[in-house]
């Protein structure tokens, strides 16, 4: 084709630019953001993990201490075992995700299946809403309203006894309602929106086709959500869930006012417990720079964050996995 | 494929097109009928979309409804199991009757009707599971779990549908979605035919195959024409001809409301057509 353009005849494609012309503003601002956002994210890995690890390599205290199931910072030699803490934050939000998964997935179902326009349109902002509800709000509602609750209503003993059997299970009541089931309510509606939200999307990407299909076969509504529309959706209903667990295992304040803070490890649903979050706040006030006990708290922030990225991990893994549609 | 002067003539009893009646009467035996529908409009949010059909069919008959672009013909289908009731708005007008039961009674399960009416799809719709449980997924949520049962209707299933063979070595192993689309067409036919229905609906079933895949679909309705009354909603006028024995030719009115034209027996329609507007359209004269 070149041959055909006359030889002085200007090009039309290359056009004349000096070197400042080049320099194109808008780009190197988002390659800025971009940059910085990379920056921080390595900047924080590399300053808890610094910080979380001098307690083993400042302090001398052995790595295994972190599953010591013995904490007593103020003792002749302190004990910092971790155990409580993590054990405290597993049961707690494994908890929430028990109260709040069937919820979550049965409102998200009833949204995207089953509730008209109208429905939608007034529980969607209220859903959003409820995200916006301060933290601090919930634990206030739970310390006043929930725990005081649980300790009237509940505070005898609860004893299974079979007629032959004899005792076949026992827990103790509610001391003072601080307890791991405080805990795990109040969570539970703090997570609630963020797993109906994700699974109602997820329920929503399923291709029509596939619901008619499964209709036309004459098959009931319930048939359909049950057998066709769950397992098309569970790759982003397990999405849900982790997103779900890792607010409810990061959440601090609200928890913090309602279990009571023990200590030890968590042996029934209404006892005290306690979690890496909220020993953190507890205790962050108490401590001297570079003390073993701070040391501690940057272990448990270690701790907590390799959960947040191991819950990543597990969400990308779930989505590789995702069945074509 | 044989000529359709060789399909056993139709007899249609009687066909309206609003109150004028304009085609052939016949005698037929009442028994025969499956099908009727009388003065059916179908409104989307107070639009019309279809106007006052009337027609009968017969049992054990292959019925094209032929037509250009949105006369109606895909929303007319969907009236005979129901499926406008999942469109927001849309709203269906007049009687349309099963063996001779109304299937808009208020007391009519949704259900049972979709299942002695079964439907296949313009795009083949495999759910994302193997081979045997989409067969299986009809009677399964019926209630039967007994493998020796469910095996034996998914093969059978699986043979009326011709694809039996095809599938037989991986029927657990292989998703229906890994399947060609003619296959996937046909699995789709044998998840309908394993639910025991009377009635088949298909809309556009061949649109989206190969020719080759289309003229097995078009061998399978010849076949299944033996034990099932199917309605089969195709652009593709050859095809009409190729495997209807009667067609009724749907337009569009000035207001875009679909309506039927005329209906006859298939060899008549494209040979001797009542309407100026059937000979127009197919004799490609349309638009």
């Amino acid at each position: 084709m070149a041959r055909l353009i006359a030889a002085d005849r200007p090009s039309t494609l290359k056009v004349e630019t000096g070197r400042l012309a080049r320099i194109d503003v808008p780009m190197i601002v988002v390659f800025m953001a971009a940059a910085s956002m990379i920056a921080i994210v390595v900047l924080l890995l590399l300053f808890i993990s610094w910080q979380g690890i001098q307690l083993f390599v400042k302090d001398g205290y052995s790595p295994g201490t972190i599953l010591s199931p013995t904490w007593d910072p103020l003792a002749n030699t302190p004990a910092f075992g971790l155990l409580p803490f993590i054990a405290g934050t597993l049961v707690v939000t494994a908890g929430a995700l028990l109260i709040s998964t069937p919820l979550s997935v049965g409102l998200a179902a009833f949204l995207s299946e089953v509730a008209p326009n109208w429905a939608r349109s007034v529980v969607q902002p209220a859903l959003e809403i409820f995200v916006g509800i301060p933290s601090v709000v919930w634990g206030w509602l739970g310390l006043t309203t929930l725990v005081p609750f649980l300790s009237d209503t509940f505070s005898g003993p609860l004893v299974v006894s079979l007629p032959v059997v004899g005792k076949v299970f026992s827990m103790p009541g509610f001391l003072t309602g601080f307890s791991w089931l405080a805990g795990s309510l109040v969570l539970s509606v703090m997570i609630l929106p963020t797993i109906t939200s994700v699974s109602y999307d997820s329920f929503r990407a399923v291709p029509q086709e596939l619901r008619t299909g499964s209709l036309a076969l004459g098959t009931t509504r319930w048939q359909t959500i049950r057998h066709i529309l769950i397992p098309a959706a569970l790759p982003g209903i397990l999405t849900a869930v982790v997103l779900g667990m890792t607010r409810a295992a990061g959440e601090a304040l609200a928890v913090q006012m309602v279990i009571g803070n023990s200590p030890t490890l968590p042996a029934a649903i209404t006892q005290p417990v306690t979690t890496l979050t909220s020993q953190i706040t507890l205790d962050m006030g108490n401590t001297v720079f570079g003390e073993p006990w701070q040391d501690a708290l940057w272990t448990m922030s270690l701790v907590l964050l390799v959960l947040s990225i191991a819950s990543v991990v597990l969400v990308r893994l779930i989505n590789k996995r995702r069945m074509p549609l | 494929m044989p000529t359709t002067a060789t399909f056993p003539q139709p007899v249609i009893r009687r066909v309206e097109v609003g109150s004028s009646i304009v085609a052939e009467q016949a005698a037929t035996a009442p028994a025969d009928l499956k099908i009727s529908t009388e003065h059916v409009s179908v409104k989307y949010s107070g639009k019309t979309a279809v106007r006052d059909v009337s027609l009968e069919i017969r049992e054990r008959s292959i019925l094209a409804l032929i037509g250009p672009s949105g006369s109606g013909k895909s929303t007319f289908l969907r009236c005979f199991n129901r499926m406008n009731d999942l469109i927001p708005g849309a709203t269906v007008e007049g009687e349309v009757c099963l063996d001779g039961e109304d299937i808009g009674d208020a007391g009519v399960s949704v259900v049972e009707l979709r299942r002695r009416v079964g439907m296949v799809f313009q795009r083949p719709n495999p759910f994302p599971m193997s081979i045997y449980e989409n067969v299986a997924y009809g009677p399964r949520r019926r209630g039967m779990n007994s493998r020796a049962q469910l095996d034996e209707l998914v093969e059978t299933s699986l043979k009326r549908a011709a694809l039996w063979d095809e599938v037989k070595d991986d029927l657990r192993r292989k998703s229906g979605l890994a399947l060609s689309g003619g296959q996937q067409q046909r699995l789709c036919i044998a998840r309908v035919l394993a639910t025991d229905p009377e009635v088949i609906l298909m809309d556009e079933p061949a649109s989206a195959l190969d020719p080759v895949s289309t003229l097995r679909i078009e061998e399978l309705m010849r076949e299944l024409r033996e034990n099932y009354t199917i309605v089969i909603v195709t652009h593709n006028m050859q095809q009409a001809a190729r495997v209807s024995d009667v067609t009724a030719f749907f337009t569009m009115a000035e207001d875009r409301a679909g309506y039927l034209v005329e209906m006859g027996p298939t060899g008549r329609i494209f040979t001797r057509p009542a309407e100026r507007l059937t000979e127009d359209y197919i004799s490609g004269r349309f638009g």
